[in-house]
Parts: structure tokens; sequence; C-alpha cells
């Protein structure tokens, strides 16, 4: 609870870019306060960089509250680092150790290739949503917001589902690189509201077709991307998911 | 009288009828030539993605760009606590005149009659848009809607997702928006930064713009450039901004002609997570809707205030009667509710007198104990037929109904602190939150740059000189859902025999060959400071001198320093890296080397405003309570500013007219 300083040895991986083979590279860094966030440490490390005249590590970030999905970072073999449910913007250094060596590492996927450092290519998960995962109503069509009740039960697991960021955790946490979880909190989501009824089964075919496109891989229920989730999204999505899947497929049959 | 160079375009009538007759007689665009019509619509927020989405549904070309690794992360994404909207589903007494007055009052009488008419008008219409494309917003056990309260209001209009409210209607607004995209109706630029604003004959005519990842610059044509690029809450550098948020696009534009109105009308939020060390790089916002169940204090005694920041007392033992609910004293008709500015200053009012309960002395209280055992545990033992139920019955039952309705919230501040809120009173301390100035626009949207459009957080106009809670996400969804596929209308039927116009033509050309050479000099300069250094030394000129109180004096050093550190910064900058590559250093001297003009040009606009108003405190002008003086004789205007050269600004005056309202002192006691 009380502010220390402890020292820690940084492997980060760098890479210049998407062709150049990447490598890890050792920092050093001293007095690094256990109230900093992880990423406010690497704008310590980056600052140092600079002063040294070397090239600052690329990463991303932007809101530094765990809600934008941007930040992405595989620390010590964890998408996120260690705690549960903390995104690594959130992370602080009261969670490691004085004189812990931290390995800080990119999404590892086939479908999310990197781009710099630490930096990679989510967009495969906005041609998902693209493929599907919206209602389609225009502007100004809509009634009354009131006009159709929606049992809270289905609206706090709507909502529940609907928390999923878009980090893209779940994938670098899956030795498959499987997306299911990303694509069934979507799909869960609007099948759990009544707005979502008229395209569910289109919706559910449209966006598992564009997910094999991507070359994310298949699931085969190890549950690590629900574990590794900073929003802890629930596997009971991707069972509605399947549900919906096969009862689209046969129908569409 | 307004000044001649701006004209607000408010259509004529009653202020009831202003905007139903516009929609009704505005000259529409056939369908076949919208096809024939691009938009550039800059930044993918709750503006940028509700209004390109609803253009392309329209059926516009609409390129949209956002610097962000996707439309889905815009800053739109962080907004916590709700949206307003006057749907009176509570019964209360809330009515589209109601939010309309509360706005207006809110604001301390600077802001526009017709247009915040207007935004309470479709106000309604946000929720039920919203609703329809699956926003998931908390409901009650009968399935309908909830509501809550925010500050400045008597009524519960707040419409929200646990902490998440702003998350959930962007992903609502970004969902409609990738179905374009699927449709190929949109066309997508993420990682692009728009650098500059293309200018043609006086007529906006597009954008040159970065992809930040190969580090190309590039030429985009439209026939109308929208700005939906957010805030410029950090010129500070620390705020509750995101990161990346930044004064960039709507700074070029300015420099090519656009006026920038009330640049310092800047929202310092009262609760937000206090600094913890010289490390930190943004602050946390605890959302406003805390408010409602927790009670702000600090100790009465200064002796207690000083042995709690030496550690040696903990708040949980001073009893009821050494406690300073100094909110509720001081202001009993709205207590813990007063609007944001209020709430800053006073608890800046009593750190500053020696309050403050940690170790730097600049945070006070934010407490639920009260109302987690006497509010809610008490309904809970009723609810469950306990009849004399214990103390530590009571907490863990309210514990529960605490940690459903804010319990992101109070997950996030124990994350941040390492300190448990539902033992301990959380500790908050007033940031820079949210900038009530931006592009000065006419009733349409438009800046003074023909075709050139401004919506969201970007623009002035809505809130005047303070902005109510849960008035930013209606204000971007109402301009761009409901408002600008209206005005846009009115310019683009005239536009309909422009030809796209090639981005050869001579202008473009000059406009990159101008944008590479900035970039050309940020590298060259190689000097032994990073960028940062300067952002951290503007941001604390800014937060000392134009923070949340401001005098004569201060402001006129701050200027002076601030030119000192641009000139610094232009001869002793470090960026590292490339100009062809992925270069986060030089995306940031870009963004400061902005905030180093903006800063200056805030502190002038808080200098020539020889009154208070809103989160604009002049220490001169103060009642004898130390409560905001405003100067309706002299201040009544927007300030629109015209740069003429860096350093050389013009004021320009919209004189503003309250024709439905009578402008009173704001009273919250
Ligand atoms: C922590 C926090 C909590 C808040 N909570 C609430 C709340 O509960 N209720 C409420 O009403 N308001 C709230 N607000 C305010 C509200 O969130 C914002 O005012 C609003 O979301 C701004 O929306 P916008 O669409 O105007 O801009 P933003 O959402 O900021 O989007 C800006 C967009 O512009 C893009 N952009 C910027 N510059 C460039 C450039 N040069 N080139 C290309 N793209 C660019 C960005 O990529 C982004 O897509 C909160 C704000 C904060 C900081
Ligand atoms: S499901 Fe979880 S891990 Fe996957 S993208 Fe969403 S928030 Fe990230
Ligand atoms: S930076 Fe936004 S979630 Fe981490």
């Amino acid at each position: 609870m009380s502010e220390q300083n402890i020292n820690v040895t940084l492997k980060v991986w760098r890479q210049r870019n998407s062709q150049s083979k990447g490598g890890f590279e050792t920092y050093p860094l001293n007095d690094v306060s256990t109230d900093m966030s992880f990423l406010e440490m690497f704008d310590v490390l980056n600052e140092k960089l600079i002063q040294e005249g070397k090239d600052p590590v690329a990463f991303d970030h932007d809101c530094r509250e765990g809600i934008c999905g941007m930040c992405s970072m595989f620390i010590n073999g964890r998408p996120h680092g260690p705690k549960q449910a903390v995104t690594t913007c959130q992370l602080h250094m009261r969670s490691f150790k004085n004189g812990e060596t931290i390995v800080v590492e990119p999404w590892r996927a086939k479908p999310f290739p990197v781009i710099k450092d630490l930096v990679v290519d989510r967009s495969a998960f906005d041609r998902i949503i693209s493929a599907g995962g919206f209602i389609s109503v225009n502007t100004g069509n809509a009634q009354d917001a009131n006009a159709i009740p929606v049992a809270k039960d289905n609206a706090d697991e709507s909502f529940a589902a609907a928390a999923c960021i878009g980090c893209g955790a779940c994938v670098a946490a899956c030795k498959n690189a499987s997306a299911m979880l990303f694509v069934s909190a979507k799909v869960s989501q609007l099948a759990l509201l009544p707005q979502g009824q008229p395209e569910r089964k289109q919706r559910v075919m449209d966006m598992v077709a564009q997910m094999d496109n991507e070359g994310f891989g298949a699931c085969t229920n190890t549950g690590a991307c629900s574990a590794e989730c900073p929003k802890e999204i629930s596997l009971t999505n991707i069972a509605r998911m399947n549900r919906d899947f096969l009862a689209a497929e046969i129908t569409a049959k | 009288m307004s000044s001649s160079k701006i004209a607000s375009k408010i259509p004529e009538g009653n202020l009831e009828q202003k905007w139903s007759k516009y929609r009704s007689t505005v000259p529409l665009v056939n369908p076949a030539n919208k096809r024939s019509l691009e938009i550039i619509v800059v930044g993918s927020g709750l503006a940028g993605a509700s209004a390109a989405s609803t253009l392309a549904e329209l059926g516009y070309k609409v390129k949209v760009f956002c610097f962000q690794d996707s439309a889905r992360r815009a800053h739109s994404i962080a907004a916590q606590g709700g949206i307003n909207a006057a749907k009176n589903y509570q019964n209360d007494g809330d009515s589209v005149y109601r939010l309309f007055y509360d706005t207006i009052k809110g604001g301390d009488y600077r802001a526009r009659e017709a247009n915040v008419y207007r935004l309470a008008e479709v106000s309604a219409n946000i929720i039920d848009q919203s609703v329809a494309s699956g926003v998931p917003f908390a409901r009650e056990y009968g399935g309908l809607l909830s509501n809550r309260s925010f500050g400045g209001t008597q009524v519960q209009r707040t419409f929200y997702a646990a902490g998440q409210t702003g998350q959930q209607l962007l992903l609502g607004a970004y969902s409609g928006l990738q179905r374009q995209v699927g449709m190929g109706a949109v066309q997508m630029f993420a990682r692009h930064e728009m650098l500059d604003v293309v200018n043609i004959d006086g007529v906006c005519r597009g954008i040159i713009a970065r992809d930040l990842v190969s580090g190309k610059l590039e030429r985009h044509f439209g026939h109308a450039v929208l700005l939906c690029t957010g805030g410029y809450g950090n010129v500070f550098f620390l705020s509750t901004n995101a990161m990346g948020s930044n004064v960039t696009a709507a700074w070029k534009a300015h420099k090519k002609g656009a006026m920038f109105a009330n640049p310092c009308f800047t929202q310092i939020h009262p609760t937000c997570i206090p600094v913890s060390g010289d490390h930190q790089s943004k602050l946390t916002l605890m959302s406003e809707s805390l408010r409602n169940d927790g009670r702000i204090w600090v100790p009465k005694r200064k002796e207690d205030a000083e042995a709690i920041r030496a550690g040696k007392l903990n708040p949980n033992q001073l009893k009821e009667e050494e406690r300073d609910y100094y909110l509720e004293r001081r202001y009993p008709a709205f207590g813990n509710l007063v609007p944001r500015d209020v709430a800053s200053r006073a608890a800046k009012e009593r750190c500053d007198a020696g309050f403050g309960v940690n170790k730097t002395g600049e945070a006070v209280y934010l407490d639920f104990a009260f109302n987690m055992k006497y509010k809610y545990g008490k309904i809970e033992a009723t609810k469950k037929g306990i009849s004399n139920p214990t103390e530590e019955q009571l907490k863990s039952l309210g514990h529960e109904v605490i940690k459903e309705k804010y319990g992101n919230l109070f997950d996030m501040y124990q994350q941040i602190t390492g300190v448990n809120p539902y033992e301990n009173p959380m500790m908050i301390y007033p940031a820079v939150h949210y900038t009530m100035g931006g592009l000065w626009v006419d009733y349409n949207l438009m800046t003074t740059v023909p075709g050139l459009y401004a919506l969201g957080e970007a623009n002035f106009s809505d809130h005047g000189a303070n902005r109510l809670g849960a008035s930013a996400l209606m204000q971007g969804l109402a301009d761009g859902y409901f408002v600008i596929p209206y005005t846009i209308g009115a310019y683009l039927n005239n536009e309909i025999r422009t030809k796209a116009i090639s981005t050869d033509h001579e202008a473009f050309v000059a406009a990159e060959k101008a944008v590479q050479d900035k970039i050309d000099q940020f590298l060259s300069i190689k000097g032994n400071k990073s960028v940062d250094y300067f952002h951290k030394k503007l941001g604390k000129i800014m937060w000392d001198k134009c923070g949340m109180a401001r005098n004569e004096a201060g402001l006129k050093e701050a200027i002076e320093e601030i030119k000192a550190l641009r000139n610094e910064f232009w001869n002793n900058v470090r960026v590292p890296g490339a100009a062809n590559e992925l270069n986060p250093e030089l995306e940031k001297a870009g963004r400061v080397a902005d905030f180093l003009e903006l800063g200056e040009l805030m502190c002038l606009d808080a200098l020539k405003r020889n009154e208070s108003c809103g989160g604009h405190f002049r220490e001169e002008y103060q009642t004898e309570e130390g409560e905001a003086l405003r100067d309706d004789e002299n201040f009544k205007y927007v300030a629109a500013w015209e740069m003429l050269e860096l350093g050389n600004w013009e004021l320009n005056k919209e004189d503003l007219i309250y024709d439905n309202i009578k402008i009173a002192q704001r009273s919250y006691k």
C-alpha cells in the first residue's frame, strides 16, 4: 500500500517493422516507484532511451484507464501481465518485486502482425464487426426507447458481454489464436436484446465466416481466453454463440 | 453588437419553433447528387462516428480518420457516468425547457439559447436511437430504463450503463459506422493523423493526413470537412483525457482562418484521483455519479487534517461532528450535487486553507459509508425483513448495492491507489477534464471557413462557461446523429456542381510541403530535451496560472513564460527516429508544438475576460462569499479569436441574447 522504490530488469521485444526480424533487448531500470503504472514505467524507460540517443520503445496506449482496449503488452508470458481482470495500463508496479526480471512482448498471433516493437495490427477485429456486429437501424427510425421493455437479467447479461474492450488479449492467450471470445461477446450482447433478434442468425454466420477468413484458429475449449480477459468476458458467451451458429446453419440448409 | 465578421445564422421565429421550421425548410440534396458529394470526417468519437454513419446512410461518400488503431478507441469510450435526455421517464417534472434552462444556467449564461434549445429537443431521440442500435443501458426490474441524477439538476434524467456509458454509446455508434464501412459507404483511415486543412479560394476543400504506420503524407479532397476531434484538455499535460487527445486538428484549422471561441473556458472536474508523484502521466476521473451517494468532507479541525496527513489518524475515527461536509454546509439546496466548477473551487478553497487530507495536502474525502449503511443498508434490511439490523449487517447489505452501482469505479480506484474504497473514504481532487471552448461555429455547426465544420467537444457551442455532467455525450451524438445531417444540406446543395478537385491542385501540394517541412524541422533540431519535458513544463504553467483560479498578473507572466518555452522547444527538442516509420515521439512533438501556441491564446482570453463565470474564475472578480462574479454588462459575449499571425489575435464578439431566460446570478444555495 505504501510507496517504495524497486529495481527491475526489462527484457523487451524490439522489432523495427513488420518485415524485420525482432529480438529481445535488456534494460535495467532503477528506482521505479511502486505507485507507477506499468506504462508510466515505460515512459520512464523511454525518457531514458531518448536521453541516451536511442530509439524509444513503441507501444500502443491511449486512455490509460482500462477502457479503450489499446494497450496490449504480453508480460511474463501473460497478456496484460500477472493480475486478474486488469489491463496493462491499469497494472501497477506494486505487483512486481524488487530485483525482478520482466519480459515484455507484443501479442503473438498470425492475424495480428507486428507493426513495430510492441505494436500490432488488430484491424481484423474491425472487419469482423463490419461483417455483422451491428443492428441494421438507420438514424431516425427508432421508436421510443421504453416501448420494448427488456428483462433486467437480459439487459445486465448483454451489458456484461458488451464490456469487451476489443483488446485482443483472448487471441494472444490462446494457443490456437482463436477469436471466439471476442466474437461471441458481440454476438451475445445483441442476441440477448429484443432489438438484435431479426438479424440474429445472419449475424452469427457472417461474423464467424469473417473470423475464419482472417485466419483466427479454432476453439478447443482451453478457456485461456476468458482467464486472461481483462474484462472477465465469460465462456458462456462462446457456448451461446455455438448454439446460435448451429441453429443458424440448420435453418440455412 | 456582434462583430460583422461572424454571423450565428440563428433562424428567425420562436425558440420552440426554430429547429422544426429550419428542418422542414432547409434545402435538400437529391439522392443522385449525394453520391458524388464527398465528406471528410476527422474523428471517430461520438460526434464523428454518429455523423459519419448517418451521412453515409443518407448516401454521401464519406471518409473517416482517427489516430488510434480503431475507430472504437476514440476518447469518448472513456466517459463513465451517463448521458442526459429530457425523457421525463421518472415523471419528476423534466421537460425540454427544463433541460434547456439547466444547461444555460449551468453554463453560467454564456451559451447560445437557440443551440441549447435544439440540443434539449433532440436529446430524447438520442436515447431512442442508441437503444435501437443495441446499447445496453441500465434497466429497472420492470424492464424499463433506469435514471440517475447528475450535478446542477434536480431531476433524474441521466441514462447510464454502469460506469461505462461512453463505452456503450461509442460501441453503438461504432457498430453503425462499421456497418457502413462493410457496405463500402465509408472508407476508414485508422492510424492516420490529420495535420492540416486545405483551403482553395477561401473554401475548405480537404486535408493533409499522415499515415502513422508508413509515415507517408496523403492528400484527401472533400466537398466538406467535419472536425470531430475532441477537446484540448491535454494542454495542461495532466488531465483526465486520453494520452493522445490533442488540439492539432482544430488548431491547424484556426491557423487557416477558423476562429477559436472562448479558449479559456476549461472544466476542472471535482472528483479525480489525486496526483501520486512526478511520474504521473494522466489523471483518472471518478465519475460524478459517485456524488449521488458519496459525501464530500474534510476534517473540521486543522490539527486533525495534519494528523491524517502525517499518517497518525485514520479518517474513519473522526466522528460526524468532527467532519466538515463543506458542500452541504455552503450549498444546502444542491449539497454534494452542485455543478462541477463550484465543487472544484470549494475543494481548492479547503485545501488552500490547510484542510487537505493526503501527503501533498491536495485531496478531500468522498465518503460512501453513510449511504452504504443508512440508505442502502436500511432499504435492503427492510426488504429482507431484518428488523433490528446491526451496524455490521447494514454495512454488508449496503456494500452489495454500492458494488452493483459503482463496482467498476471502486475497482479502478483500488487498482490505482492500492486502497480499498469500501473500507476507507476515497481521496479525490479536482483535475482538468473538459474544454467548453473550441472552434467557433454558427447554428449550422460551420466554422468561419466555409465548408469546414466542427462537432462535439471540438466546437464551443452548447456549454457556455461550464458544462453540466452527462451533457457532452448528449451533445456529441446530437451534433452527429441529428444536427449535421440537416445543416450540411444547406451548404452542399450549392456544391452539387463542384467536381471533385484533383489533389494535384497547387493548394494541396503547398499544404503537403508545409507539413513535410515541419516534420523535417522536428527531426533536425536534435536538441537534448524530450517532448514530454516541454509538455510537462507547459502544463505546470497552465495549471498554476490559467487553472482553477486566474489573475491578471499571473496570466501576463504565463504568456511570457509560454513564449519563452516555445522558443526553447524549437531550439532544443529531441525527436528521435525517422519520418517514414511509426514514430510516437514525432506524433507527440507535433501535438505539443500546437499546445504551445494554444496555451498563449488561452491565457490571452482569460486575461481579457474581466469577470468570473463558470470554469473561468478571476480572483479579482468574486463576491464576498467567494462565489464567481459575472459581469453581464460587459462580458455577455462569445469571444471568437481570429489569428492574424502567431502572437497576434483579433477579438470578435458575438453578443449573446437571452429572450427566453431571465439571466440571473447563479445560485445553488
Ligand atoms: C474520463 C472522462 C469521463 C467522461 N465522462 C462523461 C460522462 O459521463 N458524460 C458526458 O456527457 N461526458 C463525459 N465526458 C466528456 C465526453 O466523454 C467527451 O467530451 C466526448 O466524448 C467527446 O466526444 P467527441 O466525439 O467530441 O471527441 P472524442 O471522443 O475525443 O474523439 C476524438 C476523435 O478525433 C480523432 N482525432 C483527434 N485529432 C485527430 C487528428 N489530428 N487526426 C485524426 N484524428 C484525430 C481521435 O482519433 C478520435 O477518434 C468524459 C470525459 C472524460 C475525459
Ligand atoms: S474478450 Fe476480453 S480479451 Fe478478448 S478482446 Fe474482449 S476484452 Fe479483450
Ligand atoms: S490504454 Fe486504454 S485500455 Fe489500456
